[in-house]
């Protein structure tokens, strides 16, 4: 079910800012890594001293002709140290497994006008989407959210080279994204894209709702990574094998651990390939997906093991 | 540009001369009847959404190479380029599908190139590329993602030159739309007619198969389609005369045809029409390709495989109303039934789509 995977060297690695860290990346195993389109991610495979981690990033601005990838991953305190050991392990010459590129964020290329809203490190997908439409000469804006001048991931080449098409918003000094001010002003074949803190995006999907705009029209991409929790067993029932997922461990992660080969895409919750039958439980299903409906949560049949865990001791999986 | 006679004569003889309309002198060698892609793996026929991971094949099958280019290939280019001269509507690109056009022409002339080096060349610079095609003589340079230095579109100038039909589907607002396709090839459809459609749009006139939520599923499939994850379908219908451009537009032409059959000319007439469809996820656009890879074979030239006939004969006989109607059977089933009868005594056949 997995997709095709690179082994690739990284090649250069530098810091962004001093929170960010960029990486690019060639394949070493003969293959050329295919070019990719605005809006795509790739899963890294991370070897950290503790378990095996695969952490989907978006890519930063793809050549035509392929060849390299790059990401920019923001040092966080999250629990299972993804971005710790990127900052800390990971050099020029390391040496990584990701997947190939899948774009759940794509351009709307009917769209006569593009809104870009960056939040942070949701720069990235965002600076792709810029440089795409930039190279095609089509008709956008960019609204980027920073902390200060100092944070802002590649805020020097963004204005650089897209001039006063980018707007910035300083939140040390209380400045926000206006989207009541901004939004009424675009035309209906505009297309907004949203990417960064949680927060940021419900407020500015949730506005933008309230101004009337078409969901059609509306696309964000969350950074949603596993989280963790309580441990509890797993019983996959078709594989008979029973396996223990533990407090910084995605359900997947455990099941992939144990050998079995289960759909997933995305790992983050949104593509909805990895859903999976539940055939009993003894707790309550924390679904943290933005996949299945809410009729669907409730139902309580069905989980999203890339990102949602049990709340209990024990879940038996149609697997 | 094109090549020296002397180089293109060299690689010509490889390749039928043949007519695909008029005169009708279209055939299959013992060959290329060997490596047809018969499409029942059983007696019977139902709809399934048999989808499949786009593997290679065995040697000289069908499926050896991701774009398979046989002995019809000049004679299929030399119709394809009578079709457009007539009907240029045939070639649709809607604005915003001009990346998708490049990533299909990427896709194909990699693939010839790779697996065909004695017919196709491809050198790339960066972006100035170098393609030769010695089958049909021609040479071009030009710069990939400038349409300037392309004689026509990126799709129509590839698609000139390889074998099958092409859609490219745009995906947005969880739905994939048919916004760019050459279509000269088809079986009764009309890319004028269905251009901006969507999937469940286009797939509109299928019988039994809505019913069975078969688009939907087969629409979530696709949807989350990977790069380098290609996948294939077969699909068939049957055809009076080894016509390859039977579309709505010219049913004037070959509609009438299918009252021509009678018992004596089913063997030279009537012909399995087989669509190898494959799809593609491409990188630069995300966009799907869709290709539509029509092959054709008399009734007289399946019968050589045994097992083949004795199948058809079945399938033919046992297939729901619906679908024989869909499928404009119903004029030439019977005569075609009669005469396909004498090839089957009955017997067993062995599982799978290979003749015994």
């Amino acid at each position: 079910m997995a997709g095709e995977s690179f082994l690739v060297r990284v090649t250069h690695a530098d810091p962004v800012t001093t929170s960010v860290k960029r990486l690019r990346m060639q394949a070493i195993d003969g293959k050329t890594l295919p070019p990719a389109s605005a809006g795509s991610h790739i899963i890294l495979t991370l070897k950290t001293p503790n378990r095996l981690l695969k952490n989907a990033y978006s890519l930063l601005p793809s050549s035509l002709d392929g060849g390299t990838y790059e990401v920019a991953v923001l040092r966080t305190e999250d629990s299972r140290g993804g971005s710790t050991f990127v900052h800390d392990a990971l050099s020029e010459g390391s040496e990584l497994t990701i997947s190939t590129p899948v774009n759940l964020f794509p351009i709307n290329r009917r769209a006569r006008h593009h809104v870009l809203v960056a939040g942070g490190i949701g720069i990235t997908p965002i600076a792709a989407m810029a440089e795409e439409l930039f190279r095609d000469n089509r008709s956008f804006e960019l609204h980027y959210c920073i902390r200060n001048e100092p944070n802002g991931a590649f805020l020097k080449d963004l204005q650089a080279r897209y001039g006063e098409r980018v707007h910035l918003y300083h939140s040390d000094i209380g400045e926000r994204f206006g989207v009541a001010k901004a939004l009424p002003q675009q035309r209906i074949d505009t297309h907004l894209y949203v990417c960064g803190p949680e927060g940021m995006i419900g407020a500015v999907l949730n506005d933008a709702s309230a101004l009337g705009w078409l969901q059609e029209n509306l696309h964000a991409e969350r950074f949603l990574s596993p989280g963790g929790g309580d441990p509890f067993d797993v019983v996959l029932r078709r594989s008979d094998i029973e396996v223990t997922v533990g407090e910084h461990e995605s359900l997947l992660e455990a099941i992939e651990r144990v050998g079995v080969d289960a759909p997933h895409l995305c790992r983050g919750g949104a593509c909805g390939q990895c859903r999976c039958s539940v055939v009993e439980k003894d707790g309550i299903i924390q679904h943290r997906d933005h996949y299945l409906t809410q009729e669907e949560r409730e139902a309580g049949d069905a989980i999203m093991t890339c990102v949602s865990r049990l709340k209990g001791q024990r879940l038996e999986l149609d697997l | 540009m094109s090549l020296s006679t002397i180089e293109v004569d060299d690689v010509r003889h490889e390749f039928n001369s043949e007519t695909f309309r008029d005169d009708y002198t279209f055939s299959n060698s013992p060959e290329a009847i060997a490596r047809f892609p018969f499409p029942f793996d059983r007696d019977e026929y139902m709809y399934a959404v048999n989808i499949e991971q786009h593997m290679p094949g065995p040697p000289k099958s069908a499926t050896e190479f991701p774009i398979d280019i046989d002995e019809h290939y000049v004679a299929e280019m030399a119709d394809r380029a009578r079709v457009l001269k007539e009907d240029p509507l045939r070639c649709q690109s809607l604005p915003h599908m001009l990346m998708a056009e490049w990533d299909l022409l990427d896709l194909l002339m990699t693939s010839m190139a790779r697996d065909y080096p004695r017919w196709f060349s491809l050198e790339r610079d960066g972006r100035k590329w170098h393609w030769i095609n010695r089958p049909l003589g021609i040479e071009q340079r030009f710069v990939f993602g400038d349409p300037t230095t392309l004689p026509q579109g990126p799709m129509e100038y590839v698609t000139r030159q390889c074998q099958g039909d092409f859609c490219l589907l745009d995906q947005r607002d969880n739905n994939l739309w048919l916004d760019a396709g050459i279509v000269t090839s088809q079986a009764d459809w009309s890319l004028d007619f269905d251009l901006g459609m969507n999937f469940i749009e286009w797939h509109g006139p299928v019988p039994l198969a809505h019913n069975m939520n078969i688009f939907d599923r087969a629409l979530k499939f696709l949807m989350n389609l990977q790069q380098g994850r290609p996948v294939r379908r077969l699909n068939w219908t049957m055809t009076v005369n080894p016509r390859l451009d039977t579309s709505p537009e010219n049913y004037h032409r070959w509609g009438i045809d299918r009252t021509t059959v009678t018992p004596e000319n089913v063997g030279d007439k009537v012909h399995l029409r087989v669509e190898l469809q494959a799809l593609w996820r491409l990188p630069r656009s995300n966009a799907i390709v869709f290709s539509i890879r029509c092959y054709l074979i008399k009734m007289g030239e399946l019968v050589t495989q045994p097992k083949w006939a004795r199948r058809i004969h079945r399938v033919l006989r046992d297939l729901p109303p619906e679908l024989a109607e869909y499928k404009g059977l119903t004029n030439y089933r019977a005569a075609t039934l009669e005469w396909l009868s004498q090839y089957d005594d009955g017997a067993p056949t062995s599982p799978g789509f290979y003749p015994d």
